[in-house]
């Protein structure tokens, strides 16, 4: 690789065409792929396949002014075993929690595979200083959690300050490195354009994120099968070209199990198998959960569900 | 053995439901009460016009077209009901045939009215047409035929609509509504407001967020209610009440002219 | 037990990894199409036994399984056809008003919406494409077709300015086997919209959607003789074509036919439109959104196995950025879906016929012979069945026959260049004119390019897009006559004076 010139900040300048292109995604060709990807029709046994691979792959998440050690506990046995009726439904792969929350989920998670993880960096609006973000970065690190789910300075990156929106990332994945996975959420739903999610996501693959995650979850504009695709396409030329392995997570908006396949379609058609594993790919999710357990029982019964047969938490 | 009827009770359609008026007033015509629209109701309906708008001018030209296409399939289902309060079948007939014209027009206009412009410099130059926003309507008579001829023009270019029926021949207004319910037309983009003429038509004449306004039903002092209207300089139009024709669409759009270079 | 949680950033991947994910089949059930074992020919509005005697099986491609006897129609059966018409023409159907004829066309407009999947399952049983295109492109195009074409039914006045259009009285209408019914669509609904009454000729591969479209006519209670269909091959439209009463002709298919029927045609005033072959360029610049625009690749010559006329069969590839298009769409290749196109899932289907299947594979060897590289994704395809896996050439030169010739099939040759000039100049050298592709960021370098681009129809940033409303045809060897907007009614009008 060619050594780029470096600007005020740390943020390199790629230069050569072969090198993952800044900007330019065509929407309506985006869009276009996405919803001919979303007809797959996916049934029987990939359809079992695909539904317990989302569970597989499920950050269940509880991100509320309102949560309690309870509520929390609660939700962690659920993400253990989410359905007590079956054994063979695998555990999710980590609950994610606010950071006052995080030693009651480790307590309740303790000896299982199950993850924990807590938003940081004054999620969900990201607006306090970087001293505070690392601040919490650091408690929730040295509480336990095994991953950080941070959220990009939209104010930065939407007034042009991308150099500092590149810095926050870097000095927060220092506070992690070697003892917590980073995930950096984009918010795509700010960002305006799926050029600005191209560009938001090489800025934080840039920045040494692990994973990059569509949302937060607390805007009504959350994740959508364009914008995964988008930023799927932007991982794939990270690897192609540097051989870095970075992970997907799609978080928000998506509630029923249909839309999770769709999901994991895409990410199978465009990353392929290698990227089907909760070390790649997540699914941040509340209700989903439910009708995830919902249809799957549909497949091994024959009959359509309720709701009333399976746990809250 | 006969039977007791159940009357139908004749209110207002705004935002894709009946309400009755918010004034709680009806008024005698053909023999019922009917609701007797306030000023504050044409607001409900101009507000619920407004923001129907962004979705059906955002739909295809095609899908607007099927879209009228099925109120003229609706219409044709409720002909008895239709005739029985206007001057029969034959003016019924009349007006699905009308609405099925129009409908036709909805992929068609921008081929007419539209053009590519050759301008002398390098530049790629294109006019197109563009609905003009929520559009107020005086129903002229007849009651069915007049008040389709008038409307089917201003929705089918992507414009919403809140209609003030006929004063003495309300009912086939409120018939046409329930057409209108259950032809997959989006909530809001047509809004019927029955009641007096003279408290209705400056209501919605001085309206800020109507942006144009049909005339052509309008009786009284006409002169007055264009002044009216001068305030937010309102596209002011006087059609006619038993005629179609493209220009009666073109005449609630706007025209834009788009200028791109051309170059390597 | 215990785990150090702080190992948990460096631990190796424990999750497995699943070793496959195999889509289970998805088939679109064939039960909702209804097939009789015969059919004869639709004529006067009804079926009727063809006077020649003469009977082909018609099969299903994929299966290599015959799905109906057919009737093969001979010079006497034309003859009974577009008389059947011309009566239709001089009783009823040019003196009706024409909004009752834009009633009927909206009225079929609606019956193809209803019948939907009926159409497109058989369409994909007869033609070879995947459910997934006849369901979501074709059938809602054809129908889009009648429902745009019956609003101008009633407003030809209108269409063209000064003019009182009239409309010429019989049409003969022959049409390809690529898209069987969206073809009679595009024939059928401007020629009757405007005023004339049709005898239309499918495919000889694809007569079903066809002959299945005579039972909509009747459910629309079209006036008997509007519509006819007669069936056969070549030799069915050669009578038609030189039937001395029929006023118009219009043509899809090769250009080699195309050419043939113009000079049979030549001194007799019969007006003519044809819609012929193509070689389209898709041209790719660097600042191209690059996954879109190999999804752009990919549909402008995989979709319908590249069984279509404008399919963009050449890329041409801006040097800088050859190896990383390249690279991608091979990948993209590889999640190519080939097999059954009934099932859902498919991406590339059948190629229609044994005789196109041969004819694809003997330019592809012209293409290895003349020295250009070829790759195709590993396929498992099925055992009986005409298919062709999607193959790219790449290190073609212009010269060499597979940059030069139509193969109409999954067949796509690379080609390079280095300046918008040079791009221009190898998109223009071909004696066809259908259509191109562009892909670029900049705006102006978009128009400027579509301004100098030899083609009836250019593509920007998309391809293979299809309305009604907008115009379809060719320059030069690809044909004459637009299809589709107010100025495919042309074709069907004679403009008399004001």
């Amino acid at each position: 690789m060619a050594t780029a010139p470096v600007l005020p900040g740390g943020f390199e300048l790629p230069l050569e065409p072969r090198l993952p292109r800044l900007g330019s995604v065509d929407a309506v060709a985006l869009e276009e792929r996405a919803a001919s990807l979303a007809t797959r029709s996916i049934k029987r046994d990939s359809k079992v396949f695909a539904l317990e691979l989302a569970i597989r792959v499920m950050d269940l998440t509880t991100l509320e002014g309102a949560d309690t050690p309870g509520k929390v506990a609660a939700l962690s046995s659920k993400g253990i075993h989410p359905d007590p009726s079956d054994p063979n439904i695998p555990s999710v792969a980590a609950i994610c929690v606010y950071p006052n929350l995080v030693p009651y989920a480790l307590e309740r998670t303790k000896g299982t595979s199950v993850k924990v993880a807590a938003v940081a960096t004054a999620f969900p609006s990201g607006q306090s200083s970087l001293e505070v973000k690392l601040l919490e970065t650091r408690e929730v690190v040295d509480a336990g959690a095994h991953e950080v789910d941070m959220v990009i300075d939209r104010g930065a990156f939407l007034s042009g300050r991308y150099a500092a929106v590149y810095d926050e990332i870097v000095r927060v994945k220092e506070v992690c490195a070697g003892r917590a996975h980073l995930k950096v959420i984009l918010e795509t739903g700010e960002l305006g354009t799926y050029d600005n999610v191209r560009r938001a996501s090489l800025l934080a693959i840039a920045g040494g994120a692990d994973f990059i995650k569509t949302s937060t979850g607390k805007l009504p504009l959350s994740a959508t099968l364009p914008v995964q695709l988008c930023m799927l396409e932007v991982i794939r030329d990270v690897h192609e070209e540097t051989g870095r392995v970075v992970g997907m997570k799609a978080a928000g908006g998506i509630r029923q199990a249909k839309q999770a396949v769709q999901y994991l379609v895409q990410v199978h058609e465009t990353l392929g198998l290698a990227w089907l594993t909760p070390d790649r790919y997540r699914l941040g999710a509340s209700t989903l959960l439910n009708d995830v357990l919902m249809q799957l029982r549909k497949e091994r019964t024959g009959r359509y569900q309720n709701p009333d047969y399976f746990t809250v938490d | 053995m006969s039977r007791l009827p159940v009357r139908k009770t004749y209110k207002l359609f705004i935002g894709g439901a009946f309400p009755r008026s918010e004034s709680g007033r009806t008024y005698d015509a053909e023999g019922a009460n009917v609701a007797r629209g306030s000023r504050k109701d044409i607001r409900d309906a101009v507000r619920t016009a407004r923001q129907a708008g962004a979705a059906w001018s955002g739909m295809t030209a095609y899908n607007r077209g099927q879209v009228l296409y099925r109120i003229a399939e609706m219409m044709e289902a409720r002909q008895a009901e239709l005739a029985e309060f206007c001057d029969g079948a034959d003016e019924v007939g009349r007006s699905i045939d009308r609405v099925v014209w129009y409908a036709g027009w909805a992929d068609k206009l921008a081929q007419v009215i539209g053009s590519a412009n050759p301008v002398a410099g390098p530049y790629f130059n294109f006019t197109v047409p563009e609905p003009t926003g929520v559009t107020g309507i005086l129903a002229p008579e007849p009651p069915l035929l007049g008040l389709v001829t008038r409307l089917a023009p201003v929705i089918v270019g992507g414009n919403t609509a809140v209609v003030v029926a006929s004063e003495a021949h309300p009912l086939v207004a409120i018939e046409l509504a329930e057409c209108l319910a259950t032809a997959d037309v989006p909530p809001g983009v047509v809004n019927i407001v029955t009641g007096l003429r003279r408290e209705l038509a400056p209501a919605i004449a001085s309206h800020m967020d109507v942006l144009a306004l049909d005339l052509t039903g309008a009786d009284g002092d006409v002169a007055e209610l264009e002044r009216l209207g001068a305030e937010n300089v309102k596209r002011i139009v006087r059609g006619r009440p038993d005629a179609q024709s493209p220009y009666e669409i073109a005449a609630f759009l706007e025209l834009k002219t788009v200028w791109h270079p051309i170059g390597m | 037990m215990t785990k150090d949680k702080r190992e948990v950033a460096h631990r190796p991947e424990t999750a497995a990894i699943p070793t496959g994910w195999e889509y289970s089949p998805a088939p679109e059930s064939r039960e909702v199409v209804h097939l009789e074992e015969r059919y004869g020919l639709y004529i006067g509005g009804q079926f009727v036994e063809p006077l020649s005697n003469e009977r082909y099986t018609t099969i299903d491609p994929a299966r290599e399984e015959s799905l109906a006897e057919v009737a093969q129609a001979g010079k006497a059966d034309v003859d009974r056809a577009v008389k059947a018409a011309r009566e239709a023409y001089a009783e009823r159907w040019s003196a009706i008003r024409p909004s009752e004829r834009a009633k009927y066309l909206f009225r079929i407009a609606r019956i193809l919406q209803e019948r939907s999947r009926e159409f497109a399952v058989l369409e994909s049983m007869n033609g070879g494409k995947p459910i997934r295109e006849s369901r979501d492109v074709d059938l809602p195009l054809a129908a889009a077709h009648f429902f745009y074409y019956a609003g101008w039914a009633d407003k030809l006045e209108y269409a063209f300015p000064n003019r009182r259009p009239r409309p010429l009285g019989v049409a003969g209408q022959i049409i390809p086997w690529n898209f069987p019914l969206l073809m009679l669509a595009w024939k059928i609904a401007p020629a009757l919209a405007a005023g004339n009454t049709v005898v239309l000729k499918p495919a000889e591969t694809t007569p079903l959607s066809a002959l299945l479209f005579c039972d909509v006519v009747r459910q629309a209670e079209l006036p008997p003789g509007v519509v006819n269909i007669v069936t056969g091959d070549g030799r069915t439209g050669a009578e038609l074509v030189s039937h001395p009463d029929v006023n118009k002709i219009a043509f899809t298919g090769s250009t080699e036919v195309g050419k043939a029927i113009q000079r049979t045609l030549a001194g007799t005033g019969k007006r003519l439109s044809l819609e012929l072959g193509g070689k389209a360029a898709n041209i790719i610049f660097d600042d191209a959104p690059l996954d879109q625009a190999v999804e752009g690749i990919v549909n402008g010559i995989y979709f319908n196995q590249g069984h279509v006329c404008c399919a963009g069969s050449r890329l041409l590839v801006e040097e800088s950025i050859y190896e990383t298009v390249v690279s991608k769409l091979k990948r993209r290749m590889r999640t190519l879906r080939v097999g059954d196109p009934l099932d859902k899932n498919t991406d590339v289907g059948a190629i229609n016929s044994k005789q196109q299947l041969d004819k694809i594979g003997s330019l592809v060897q012209a293409g290895i012979d003349e020295g250009a590289e070829i790759y195709q994704p590993p396929c498992k395809l099925p055992e009986r069945g005409y298919w062709f896996v999607p193959t790219v050439f790449t290190n073609v030169a212009q010269s060499y026959r597979i940059a030069q010739e139509e193969i109409f099939g999954p067949v796509l040759s690379v080609l390079t260049f280095r300046t918008p000039d040079e791009a221009i100049e190898k998109a223009n050298n071909t004696p066809y004119g259908l259509s191109a592709g562009v892909w670029t960021e900049k705006g102006s370098r978009i128009l400027a390019m579509a301004q100098r681009l030899k083609a009836g129809v250019v593509w920007a940033n998309t391809y293979n897009r299809f309305d009604p409303a907008s115009p379809f045809g060719g320059y030069k060897e690809s044909g004459f006559g637009r299809e589709g907007g107010r100025h495919g009614l042309e074709s069907y009008v004679a403009l008399d004076d004001a």
